[in-house]
């Protein structure tokens, strides 16, 4: 179906399912119990994961496939969220013109910074993308206030033309008279369910930009990809050159971080210039290496794990970490506390920072390589027809 | 003249930081391999050193004084920071005085023992392992080291002075000839930069003229060779690992005065070193050495009003401005070596 094989359609219907359900899945404690603080189905966190699931995915082209480490992206995403609000200021409130400027603008930025970076590779090309990503942060900050409004950041003011708005406009972000705030919210016993137009919204583009990855990584294009990380050299000496093929991949993961940008800006129209600062790139590496490199679901599942990281546990603090140690002895209670506590609340960055070591030690693969030494364990059934030696090996994975 | 004068001067003490960054970080490359992100975090680890000792020397008990009465009327509580108690007072107050320069002494077996723990518990399993990989790990334990500072120390910058015998300002222009007031530069970044260059000329020597120093290099230029000779070239370069978190360290310690510490000081430096180290030519010292001087001097010229007129922002971005021009002009960097990183 769709010219995927019947693996992928499967595959592909899952993670539709999961998204579709998604706002279900995400709360599964009643809305009254001790646990409610852990459920993470209200809007503006299922949006976050359907958005950075954009940028990871994106990302996951050009260094999954082709091993080639930005540490730039951001700036592309800040180009998509500046371009969105601009078209907010413009017209009207009317997403789908700032996405498709976000699109294109970030594209052709993506084509500049690229041509010129990827002239080099390894790590001299990490510095160029992220020379390029601090350069245009730093104008954003500074020279470029009338386009980017500085520090204060780029929001829709009363005095804007916005020309299409018209007398009795909608004066939020919405598609076609549908408003991204908008939630339809179904209560069912103790349990809560928001379901938000904004995020169904996301979604659908996240699994049409899941999609399209997936027809990039089956396709011919997709293996020449995969050869440029494998090795260069041989393929150069077959009579092919490799750059306009990692200069397509690079544009086309530029466009999905603009589009992913243009989205945050949709779902809140404001763009500042931090989203372009090299945390941010850093933050986008995290997620894809933390769910697996160079596989379809794990930059998808890392971006899911960072955003829920960084707004549930960063909420839990020491009261919250009392009231569930209240049953131990007070001593031990304390001390448990104590010892959590430079880990949760504010110190979240301290766990994301240990367990992307450990990541990175023990599971090169991310966290969907665990999933599948998990799987393996479960069924150890030695194969008799098993000749892994006769059949088309895997690609070593890009961390290896 | 005096302007340009002025504006080298500026750029000095920030060229330090820079090259003194830069040259740690090539010392791990060269020898090891290995891109270590985590260094910006030890250069950090050694501003952090000095505010601990300032901490340390400034203990203090509490005596009450009858003869003084608070604002409520009650006797004064008068604090006495115990060194003054046991070397006297004047002693004292010059020791605590000076706690900048004597962070030194404890920065470095502190900084030492880092680096080692880093190397052997952590960086040693990534020899092998592609680059993307190490800067992946080394980029996650920088994150974790800088949240643990932040949480010892809090997330404000912690104002760290320097001795009272350096806060005041030298009038260079006087010394050269020029009106009064024209070039005047604080004495501490004068500090800086004499100390410095003791530590690179210190590095340097220890290089070239001990033979430590020359198996090391000869390391660097063929380790399978060397390992074959029957030398434990991994020992050393673990030293060496320890000496380049040294050089880091004091680099750090040495900075506090000029800017306060506060935990993500090496992300901010880390990413213009890693630059520095680029331009000058990866795994070569001296150009790392000479990049730092050289943008930052740069940095400090850009910083002038009369260029930022003609190019408005250029001081935000000279640096990757020319590490662009440089990377696609000199691929290898300034004084690059042939065959190092060439992928």
């Amino acid at each position: 179906m769709l010219g995927l094989n019947q693996r992928d359609t499967k595959f592909l219907i899952i993670v539709i399912a999961l998204t579709v359900f998604t706002p279900i899945l995400l709360q599964p404690f009643p809305t009254d119990s001790g646990l409610a603080q852990f459920n993470a189905g209200y809007p503006d966190l299922m949006q976050r994961f359907a958005i950075f699931g954009i940028f990871a995915i994106g990302f996951n082209i050009l260094f999954g496939l082709t091993g080639y480490l930005s540490f730039g992206h951001a700036a592309f995403l800040g180009v998509g969220s500046y371009s969105t609000v601009w078209m907010f200021k413009l017209l009207n409130y009317n997403v789908l013109p700032g996405l498709v400027l976000a699109i294109i603008v970030s594209g052709l930025f993506a084509l500049l910074i690229g041509f010129v970076s990827l002239r080099r590779s390894g790590i001299y090309f990490s510095i160029l993308t992220l020379a390029f990503a601090q350069m245009s942060f730093n104008l954003a900050y500074s020279v470029l206030t009338p386009i980017t409004n500085g520090e204060t950041g780029l929001q829709v003011y009363n005095d804007d033309p916005q020309i299409l708005m018209g007398e009795n406009g909608i004066t939020t972000t919405h598609f076609f008279g549908f408003k991204m705030n908008s939630s339809w919210i179904m209560d069912l016993g103790p349990w809560q369910f928001t379901f938000n137009f904004g995020y169904y919204f996301c979604a659908v583009i996240a699994i049409l930009a899941f999609y399209l990855s997936l027809r990039i990584f089956r396709s011919p294009f997709g293996l020449m990809l995969r050869a440029v990380k494998s090795n260069q050299q041989r393929m150069n000496y077959t009579g092919v050159s490799s750059r306009p093929y990692t200069l397509a991949a690079f544009v086309i993961s530029g466009m999905y971080a603009g589009l992913a940008g243009g989205l945050l800006a949709s779902m809140d129209p404001l763009a500042g210039a931090e989203r372009m600062q090299w945390t941010a790139s850093g933050e986008v590496v995290l997620m894809t290496i933390l769910g697996g490199a160079g596989t379809m679901m794990g930059p998808v599942l890392g971006a899911g794990f960072i955003k829920y990281f960084e707004n549930i546990f960063s909420k839990i603090n020491d009261q919250v970490l009392h009231g569930w140690f209240a049953f131990l002895p007070d001593g031990l209670e304390n001390a448990l506390v104590w010892l959590l506590h430079p880990f949760v609340g504010k110190g979240w960055h301290l766990t994301l920072g240990l367990l992307f070591m450990l990541v990175v030690v023990f599971l090169p693969g991310g966290l969907v390589e665990l999933g599948q030494r998990i799987r393996n364990m479960f069924r150890k059934k030695p194969d008799a027809n098993d000749d892994s030696n006769h059949k088309p090996q895997q690609s070593p994975h890009v961390a290896e | 003249m005096d302007v340009i004068l002025l504006q080298i001067l500026n750029g000095l003490d920030k060229g330090s930081a820079y090259a003194l960054i830069a040259l740690g970080l090539t010392l791990i490359f060269g020898t090891l391999g290995v891109v270590n992100f985590a260094h910006g975090a030890l250069f950090m680890i050694g501003a952090f050193c000095s505010v601990t000792v300032q901490r340390i020397l400034s203990l203090s008990f509490e005596t009450i004084d009858p003869t003084k009465v608070d604002f409520l009327g009650n006797p004064a509580t008068v604090k006495t920071p115990y060194v003054m108690e046991w070397f006297g007072e004047s002693t004292g107050a010059s020791i605590i005085d000076w706690s900048v320069p004597l962070a030194i002494l404890f920065s470095i077996p502190i900084m030492i023992t880092v680096g080692f723990i880093m190397e052997r518990g952590l960086i040693k399993h990534f020899y092998k392992r592609p680059h993307a990989d190490q800067i992946l790990v080394t980029f996650g334990l920088a994150i974790v080291l800088q949240e643990v500072i932040k949480a010892f120390y809090g997330a404000n910058p912690i104002p760290t002075p320097a001795p009272a015998a350096f806060t005041g300002s030298f009038d260079f222009g006087l010394l050269l000839g020029f009106a009064e007031n024209t070039i005047i530069y604080p004495y501490w970044r004068m500090v800086y930069f004499a100390f410095s260059l003791v530590v690179i000329g210190g590095v340097f020597s220890f290089l070239q003229f001990t033979t430590f120093g020359m198996v090391v290099r000869a390391g660097m230029a063929d380790r399978e060779t060397v390992g074959l000779l029957g030398i434990d070239i991994d020992k050393r370069f673990t030293f060496m690992f320890g000496l380049a978190a040294a050089v880091a360290g004091v680099a750090g310690v040495m900075y506090a005065p000029i800017n306060s510490p506060n935990y993500h000081m090496g992300m901010d430096f880390l990413v213009l070193s890693f630059v520095v180290v680029v331009v000058g030519g990866m795994g070569s010292l001296p150009g790392a050495v000479l990049a730092g001087f050289m943008l930052g001097i740069l940095e400090s010229f850009a910083s002038m009003n009369m260029i930022k007129n003609i190019i408005p922002g250029i001081d935000q971005i000279i640096i990757y401005l020319v590490a662009i021009l440089i990377l696609l002009t000199r691929p290898r960097g300034l004084m690059g070596r042939k065959g190092v990183m060439e992928e």
